[in-house]
């Protein structure tokens, strides 16, 4: 039956089914909704609609009315009102939801025009599947097998067309594969801003190319890569690496700034692949920087921290508690928390701050904003500290108060949480001076000078949250196991914290939360197993009042700055 | 019966001994009078002549002037665009090209009548790249009539102004695809837009309502604004008024542009009579009514059905020789009067290897941004070239046949049809041809002459 819409609503019948959308609402987003696959190739939600795969071709009808009385005609057979069918199949991608429209998907036309935009594709396609990057996540094979005929007909010679053009520094393009969809053209020009992309010569010849003297070298060409529906784009990076089939998706988030655009980090046995971004409509859309797609490579880049060593040798995790608590235990203490460190960890932070009742501080990280999905605060978590309690103001590049209170000796041990003191301006001298404890990922003068030190997991190897710049609680999992010798972060902060003297607290995620959310009050209402994929957006209004140094990037507008104070 | 005489309306001058293209000469004819006569009417009254006139466009769909000219979105408070249709590229028409060479001032009035009728205050003409001399000769007429004062700020002091300009095109047959065009005259690919929602009376060049008219038939807008709407639909037959400008080319004694009234000839008049007939020894073979992408008529076949008189329905039996050369009845026998390209094959032709070279320049000017169009007409020129220059197979037939199947009605514009239709009407009608062409190319060509290859 026929649900009464509500006022903003309007009913469709796709395929029989009744649904009710907003106006407007594209076919085959609609056609989604009741479960209906409309295949496409040159459709992407996110871009602009060009029609031209013609592979998302439909009926369509819409009721008839009388054209002179314009009551609805009747048909007598079924008592319902007629349907007018259109004399030629449509584009679902460029025709929206209006009152009373039918669509059918499943008609002898409908798969006869599927079949034949399905063979046209593939007859001039190199048909290379066995060696070619896209297999597995390739919508023509997935479609051909759908909706093809299953056999050729073609026996003249196919094209031949450029088969290895460097587009640019992490992209390559095989011009044969490529079914013209035009995606990467429309992506580069309306999202990265770039308009380098475009086609050449004509007809079937025509082929992808950039403009010349360009290169597609903008840090969000590899966005081109995951929405190419063929193996035409592949990633100099991950091509020929691995077959995707073999790879375990964890959902993550990247890292590279407070965008905290969602990602998924490809694994396979404890090595990590490939990141790709993935869909949240309220952060990053289908989008992500080039940059943070590389940020795995720390896993393996030298320098990795792979032991726990007190006062100059390697020892267990027990010894190194208990020297750091030992030098914790004479006063003068301060911790060096991160706007790295995840929701839990600052939390864990903060506590080990209380414990050893020592001043909390924090390094920012500023860099140029894209107006994208890189903010200027290259920090993917400075808003946990806040809302965590560690800081409550915001930090900034230099701990020159810190090298005071150190060249005066007021500040005799520093614990810090994968911050490289030095790069924050303390000198090797101010460095010498003070007892460091360490915890980290990778070496560095700070680690190098530590008495203690405790290697860490890097975000790839752990799990935790992270609220970015509009305040959205996100989570991240563990994608691959930590490196032999590393402790995991949480495990050693509550140690400390308990070695301080502060309480017994939950060594994982799921232990700690119960405190979090009882001690946290912008995290109360939540706990970190319902977090949902795309995040909870946290009551920020205790912090508006901040200089927050982000400018406007996707989804994200920086709140009014106040008129210039007089 | 004997043919009726041309009707020259818009071929006036054409040919006339002592005319030349420049503004004297066309004034010394009576030229702008009818613009002088319009500037001092209200816009609305020149729309209504010539909705009344019943004018349908000449550059290949015939669709109505005056409804296409009232679907403009004049609400939008956008600037209102005339583009003018100047790539005549349809092979077998060369109609515009004479009106460019040798009336260009003709066609400027008509641009300036639509632009007054129309509040548009700048036309473009869109001219293909290959008509160098034309886009010249345009652009003296225009530098002509500015200095004489039809073009330009307020003309004739009527206060209205409007200024054109004229474009050449690179040479692509697809940006005569008004979109495509539009695309074009933006500085971007000719790539066709879809419609919905860009329509051009809606969301045409730059976004704004914009309506793109053939060359002829701005043409007659002039003639309609001086006989009035009224009088011109009383030339030719009904719905298929005016005249009409048949350019004959192929295998006739005296191939040319010949203008008629639409309707009121037959093309057994126009072959036989108007044209001489076929070349001595020969016989008519086909005929390709509107341009090459009008689907092909054979001779000897005959049309029967209903069809409408005033008010009645009566019973039609045409043989070819029959039709009358008008945008109804030749839609109606399943072709289309298209750009008014008549392209005649006599029986010296084999069918497959012309539908080969139609072929060819189908997937040539494919602009390659929907796949049917893309990759059809590339595999159909293959199978066709492959037919004439290699192996040819008796089922190859029906696999080009199929292959247009799957173009036709799937494209963004219609250049899929007009690509699909010949492959579709050549195999229809000579599919006995095509099925017999592997024998029939073994055997040595009558005329004694050596097969190319």
């Amino acid at each position: 039956m026929i649900q009464p819409a509500k006022p903003d609503l309007i009913t469709v019948n796709i395929d029989g089914k009744e649904i009710a959308v907003p106006k407007g609402t594209n076919i085959i987003e609609a056609a989604r909704r009741v479960g209906v696959d409309v295949p496409h190739y040159c459709y992407h939600s996110k871009l602009s609609v060009v029609g031209n795969c013609r592979m998302c071709l439909v009926e369509m009808g819409m009721p008839a009315v009388d054209p002179a009385t314009k009551a609805p005609v009747i048909d007598p057979a079924s008592g319902k009102q007629r349907i007018n069918w259109g004399p030629r199949p449509a584009i679902a991608c460029a025709t929206s939801a209006s009152p009373g429209l039918h669509i059918r998907t499943t008609t002898p036309i409908v798969k006869e025009c599927r079949e034949g935009v399905m063979e046209f594709l593939l007859i001039n396609h190199p048909l290379d599947c066995p060696i070619c990057d896209q297999a597995g996540e390739c919508k023509l094979q997935e479609q051909s097998i759908g909706y093809g005929r299953g056999y050729s007909r073609y026996i003249e010679d196919k094209n031949v067309k450029p088969k290895r053009t460097v587009l640019g520094p992490r992209v390559m393009l095989d011009d044969e594969r490529c079914i013209l969809c035009s995606r990467c053209i429309r992506f580069s020009k309306e999202i990265a801003k770039d308009d380098v992309l475009g086609f050449t010569d004509r007809g079937s010849y025509s082929t992808l190319t950039c403009f010349p003297g360009r290169k597609l070298e903008n840090n969000y060409s590899l966005n081109t890569v995951d929405i190419c529906p063929v193996g035409a784009l592949t990633s100099t990076d991950f091509r020929f690496k691995m077959r995707v089939w073999f790879l375990k998706q964890t959902n993550s988030i990247d890292t590279e700034s407070s965008v905290g655009a969602n990602t998924v980090v490809w694994s396979r046995e404890g090595v990590v692949y490939r990141i790709t971004p993935r869909e949240n409509d309220a952060v990053n859309d289908t989008w992500m920087a080039d940059s943070g797609r590389a940020l795995y490579k720390r896993i393996r880049e030298g320098g990795r921290l792979e032991s726990i060593r007190a006062l100059g040798s390697e020892t267990t995790l027990d010894a190194a508690v208990e020297a750091a608590a030992r030098l914790m235990a004479a006063g003068g203490v301060a911790v060096v928390g991160s706007g790295r460190s995840t929701v839990e960890e600052q939390f864990l932070s903060r506590k080990l701050a209380e414990a050893a009742r020592a001043k909390a501080w924090l390094v920012s990280r500023v860099g140029e904003g894209d107006k994208i999905l890189v903010s200027a605060d290259r920090n993917p978590n400075v808003r946990g500290a806040l809302v965590t309690g560690l800081i409550s103001a915001l930090p900034s590049a230099r701990l020159d108060a810190l090298a005071g209170e150190i060249d005066s000796g007021a500040v005799k041990t520093v614990v810090s949480v994968g911050e490289d003191l030095s790069a924050a301006g303390l000198t090797a001298e101010q460095l010498r001076k003070v007892s460091i404890v360490y915890l980290g990922t990778h070496s560095n003068p700070t680690s190098a000078a530590a008495k203690v030190v405790i290697a860490t997991l890097t975000e790839f190897e752990k799990h935790g949250t992270f609220i970015n710049q509009q305040f959205r609680i996100q989570r991240f999992a563990k994608a691959v196991p930590g490196v032999a010798g590393a402790t995991d972060d949480l495990q050693a902060l509550s140690r400390l914290v308990a070695a301080a003297g502060g309480p017994a607290l939950g060594a994982d995620v799921g232990s700690l939360w119960p405190a979090i959310s009882s001690e946290v009050p912008a995290l109360g209402t939540m706990s970190y197993a319902s977090l949902p994929d795309t995040g909870l957006l946290v009551d920020g209004t205790p912090w508006a009042g901040l200089p927050f140094i982000e400018g406007p990037t996707l989804h994200f507008q920086p709140a009014q700055k106040e008129a210039a104070h007089v | 019966m004997p043919a009726p005489e041309q009707f020259r309306l818009v071929f006036k001058h054409i040919d006339e001994a002592g005319y030349t293209n420049d503004l004297a000469c066309y004034l010394r004819n009576g030229g702008y009078e009818v613009l002088r006569k319009s500037v001092l009417r209200k816009p609305e009254e020149l729309v209504d002549e010539v909705k009344k006139s019943g004018l349908r466009g000449r550059g290949g769909a015939g669709f109505p002037c005056g409804v296409k000219w009232t679907l403009l979105d004049r609400k939008s408070g956008k600037p209102i665009y005339l583009i003018v249709n100047a790539d005549e590229s349809e092979p077998g028409t060369f109609k515009d090209r004479y009106i460019i060479h040798n009336d260009p001032h003709q066609l400027i009035e008509g641009i300036m009548i639509t632009c007054f009728a129309n509040k548009v205050e700048r036309a473009y003409i869109y001219i293909r790249g290959e008509f160098p001399e034309g886009a010249r000769i345009l652009e003296k007429a225009i530098a002509e009539a500015r200095a004489a004062n039809f073009v330009g700020p307020n003309i004739l002091g009527s206060g209205y102004g409007c200024e054109i300009y004229v474009h050449r095109g690179a040479g692509a047959y697809i940006c005569g695809e008004e979109t495509g065009l539009i695309e074009s005259l933006e500085g971007k690919r000719p790539y066709p837009r879809i419609k919905p929602p860009y329509f051009p009376a809606v969301l045409g060049l730059y976004q704004c309502p914009t309506i793109v008219n053939n060359v002829e038939t701005l043409c007659h807008v002039k003639h309609i604004a001086e006989r009035g709407g009224e009088a011109f639909s009383k030339i030719g037959t009904p719905n298929n008024t005016g005249t009409r400008i048949l350019c004959v080319s192929g295998h006739v004694q005296r191939p040319g542009y010949y203008e008629f009234e639409v309707g009121k000839i037959t093309m057994g008049q126009l072959l036989n009579e108007v044209c001489g007939g076929p070349l001595p020894g020969r016989k008519f073979k086909a005929v390709i009514p509107g341009g090459s992408s009008a689907k092909v008529l054979r001779f000897g076949e005959r049309y029967k059905g209903k069809r409408k008189v005033g008010a009645e329905m009566i019973d039609y039996d045409w043989a070819l020789e029959d039709l009358p050369m008008d945008f109804d009845s030749l839609q109606m026998i399943g072709s289309m009067g298209g750009s008014g390209g008549v392209i005649v094959m006599d029986d010296s032709v084999s069918m497959v290897e012309a539908l080969a070279n139609i072929n060819a320049f189908y997937s040539h000017e494919s602009c390659g941004q929907c796949t049917p169009c893309r990759e059809g007409s590339l595999w159909m020129k293959k199978i066709t070239g492959r037919m004439v220059h290699g192996d040819a197979r008796p089922e190859d037939g029906a696999l080009l046949k199929s292959v247009a199947d799957q173009i036709a009605g799937r494209t963004i514009c219609a250049f899929g049809e007009a690509c699909a239709w010949p492959t579709q009407s050549f195999i229809a009608k000579f599919g006995d041809e095509f099925k017999a062409y592997p024998e029939a190319k073994k055997a040595p060509r009558a005329d004694g002459v050596p097969e190319l290859v």
